[in-house]
């Protein structure tokens, strides 16, 4: 280990989903605050594991398509109707009807967008560094492991206290990770 | 008889309902990475290129056509009057219709909880894109004056001039652009997961900054896996109203006309229909070969295909359904014109048209009514692509012959494509299919963490993911 390397915090390995959840549930109940657990695909019932509430994205998606729906809307009244108007067959300048269809693709257009868009934010997407992604065994977690991280920021977290829980809860094999 | 009393009776679930598992041969997690990374990572075998040579030549024909009727003008190909829509139309419809089966298998069998998707969703989605792009290309370049596509869009101009949104045409443009867009969004989205197994997989410096710039960082935290199941959830969402939307608008641009044989009010649930049928079609095409050559018939297994032939077979016999209620409305409208037209359709000088779509998307499939068939690979391949010839023959009966007999018989004429129509046409095979495989050798053609994800061992509560609960049994 580098002397001056600053720890990032404690990762424990586990081999099986059942053995990732249960150390979450028990990670959540000592009270942690500053963790994660990293598995190669989503976990059924490990939010709840963690104490993770529902996600926020679709306020985001929801915001998209009300913008998108909207656009559309007042984009095609505004240029068929007010801007340049022309007349095609003695319809009316701008009836919702017809000015539906595209409007109504702009609002899954840009409800995708907002989906998307949210995810990312929330998530802090794009990221270019992330300690866990330098050490060797992580690489791992995208594979067939399943790993339980605590930050050395969390305010519960002690070095010998926090291996003691996280060994207590089956995992065979903790290291320490460097910032 | 005390022994017999104690016995603790456990249901037993009767063989006839325990389904088939969706990975064969209790395979790994780590197996599937492996196996799904190793058409990327291993040689390029000698069939990739026996079809990528013959793709990219047929992809410099499509240029070349392109070439020669962007500066020569649209003459070249065989539309004249009445028939000013052709082969480009025809395939224009014919391409986005293959695309809609990605979407269905991504969006609305997520939606419907069907995890047999998740073996073939990425390939689908692949393929949309791809068929969109193809089938982009027709209105783009029919218009004559490739130069002036911009005006398609609401830019503002020098002439101050905006589109006129009360045209069926305009509303496709919006829809088919949104479907380009929402679909790669999409696929995008469902490939960060397994773009960050490439990228940990990655030997060398160069794969490894690729895979790991497009993976945008991603670690696999259960924090970002909880907005990124809802994120992918809100998608398949939108995407659901949004195919069904996509074809329906398609089918508008026919439909809102006057013409008999074309303003119908069964166009856009049929065409939708019509879609996805002939989408399965190109998957059916696709995958065999592929799940065999890739050596994936573990992940992508008999069920897969048994249940492929069977949403082929429902949508098919939607589609008979339509054809035959079509004559009936004819009939029943007491319009000497829509009379004349569907008669004309079945009995007219291009009979031809209509009898090899009837055979091809109402009697072949009705074939996959037989187990037997369905677990026939050959026969499986072999009525796919009559299902593809039956559904480019459908566009062909709607625009062709719902164009070449019109009201007066003085404006009556016959259509033939010209060689340049068939050379565009094989040409856009090769912009597919050079897509398709580069696709399949730089990217997962797997959706690996979804796989993974419906494995018996995914689930904490399965014996063999260490849980001691009744998994399994759901």
């Amino acid at each position: 280990m580098n002397a001056n390397a600053k720890p990032y915090g404690l990762i424990a390995e586990f081999e099986n989903t059942s053995s990732a959840l249960h150390a979450a549930e028990k990670v959540r109940d000592a009270g942690f605050r500053k963790w994660d657990v990293f598995t190669p695909f989503p976990i059924h019932g490990m939010d709840k594991a963690m104490g993770i509430k529902n996600s926020k994205v679709g306020w985001f998606s929801f915001l998209g398509g009300v913008i998108g729906y909207s656009t559309g809307m007042l984009m095609i009244w505004w240029m068929n109707a007010v801007d340049y108007q022309i007349l095609v067959g003695g319809k009316p300048m701008f009836s919702p009807h017809a000015a539906f269809p595209p409007s109504y693709e702009l609002t899954i257009l840009f409800g995708a967008f907002g989906a998307i868009g949210g995810m990312m934010f929330l998530n802090r997407l794009p990221k270019l560094h992330h300690p866990l992604l330098k050490h060797k065994r992580f690489a791992l977690a995208t594979h067939d492991k399943f790993f339980v991280v605590i930050e050395t920021a969390d305010p519960k977290y002690s070095e010998s206290e926090t291996r003691k829980l996280l060994e207590a809860a089956g995992s065979k094999r903790i290291e320490m990770v460097e910032e | 008889m005390s022994d017999v009393a104690t016995e603790i009776k456990v249901p037993v679930v009767p063989a006839e309902l325990v389904r088939e598992p969706l990975v064969q041969n209790n395979r790994s997690f780590g197996w599937i990475s492996d196996r799904v990374s190793a058409i990327t990572e291993g040689k390029v075998p000698k069939w990739w290129w026996a079809a990528f040579i013959p793709s990219l030549c047929l992809l410099g024909l499509l240029g070349a056509m392109l070439f020669y009727q962007i500066t020569t003008g649209v003459g070249v190909w065989g539309n004249h009057h009445p028939t000013m829509w052709g082969w480009d139309i025809i395939n224009f419809v014919w391409w986005i219709g293959i695309g809609h089966a990605g979407t269905l298998i991504s969006a609305i069998l997520f939606l419907m909880r069907q995890r047999w998707r998740t073996a073939v969703n990425r390939a689908a989605e692949a393929m949309t894109i791809f068929a969109v792009m193809c089938a982009g290309i027709y209105p783009g370049v029919h218009v004559g004056r490739v130069w002036f596509d911009w005006w398609l869009f609401p830019i503002p101009t020098y002439q101050g001039l905006w589109p006129q949104f009360r045209s069926p045409l305009m509303w496709d443009v919006f829809a088919v652009s949104t479907y380009f867009t929402v679909s790669v969004l999409f696929w995008y989205v469902g490939l960060i997961p397994d773009l960050a197994t490439m990228r940990d997989r990655a030997k060398t410096k160069v794969k490894q900054f690729i895979y790991g710039f497009f993976a945008l960082g991603w670690t696999g935290s259960n924090r970002h896996w909880s907005n990124y199941e809802k994120a992918y959830l809100i998608l398949a969402g939108l995407s659901t109203p949004l195919v069904l939307s996509v074809h329906s608008i398609v089918s508008l641009d026919f439909a809102v006309s006057q013409l008999p044989g074309w303003h119908t009010t069964i166009f856009p649930p049929y065409f939708v229909a019509g879609a996805v049928f002939s989408g399965f079609g190109m998957v059916l095409t696709l995958l065999i070969p592929l799940r065999s050559m890739c050596h994936l018939e573990d992940i992508i297994t008999m069920r897969h295909i048994d249940v492929m032939c069977k949403v082929t077979l429902a949508t098919g016999c939607i589609v008979s359904y339509a054809y035959v209620m079509e004559f009936i409305i004819a009939w029943y409208s007491g319009s000497a014109m829509e009379k004349f037209h569907f008669m004309n359709r079945a009995l007219g000088p291009m009979w031809w048209g209509w009898v090899m779509m009837m055979s091809c998307n109402m009697i072949v499939p009705q074939l996959f009514w037989f187990k037997k068939v369905r677990s026939n690979l050959v026969l499986v391949f072999i009525m796919s692509i009559f299902v593809n010839i039956g559904m480019w023959f459908e566009r062909f009966v709607i625009v062709v012959v719902g164009l070449y007999r019109e009201f007066l018989p003085s404006n009556w004429g016959y259509y033939k494509p010209t060689w340049v129509d068939i050379c565009t046409f094989l040409g856009t095979f090769g912009l597919f299919f050079t897509m398709f495989l580069l696709f399949m050798r730089f990217l997962p053609m797997i959706a690996v963490s979804e796989v993974k994800g419906v494995t018996p061992e995914a689930d904490p509560h399965h014996p063999s993911a260490g849980g001691h609960g009744n998994g399994g049994k759901h």
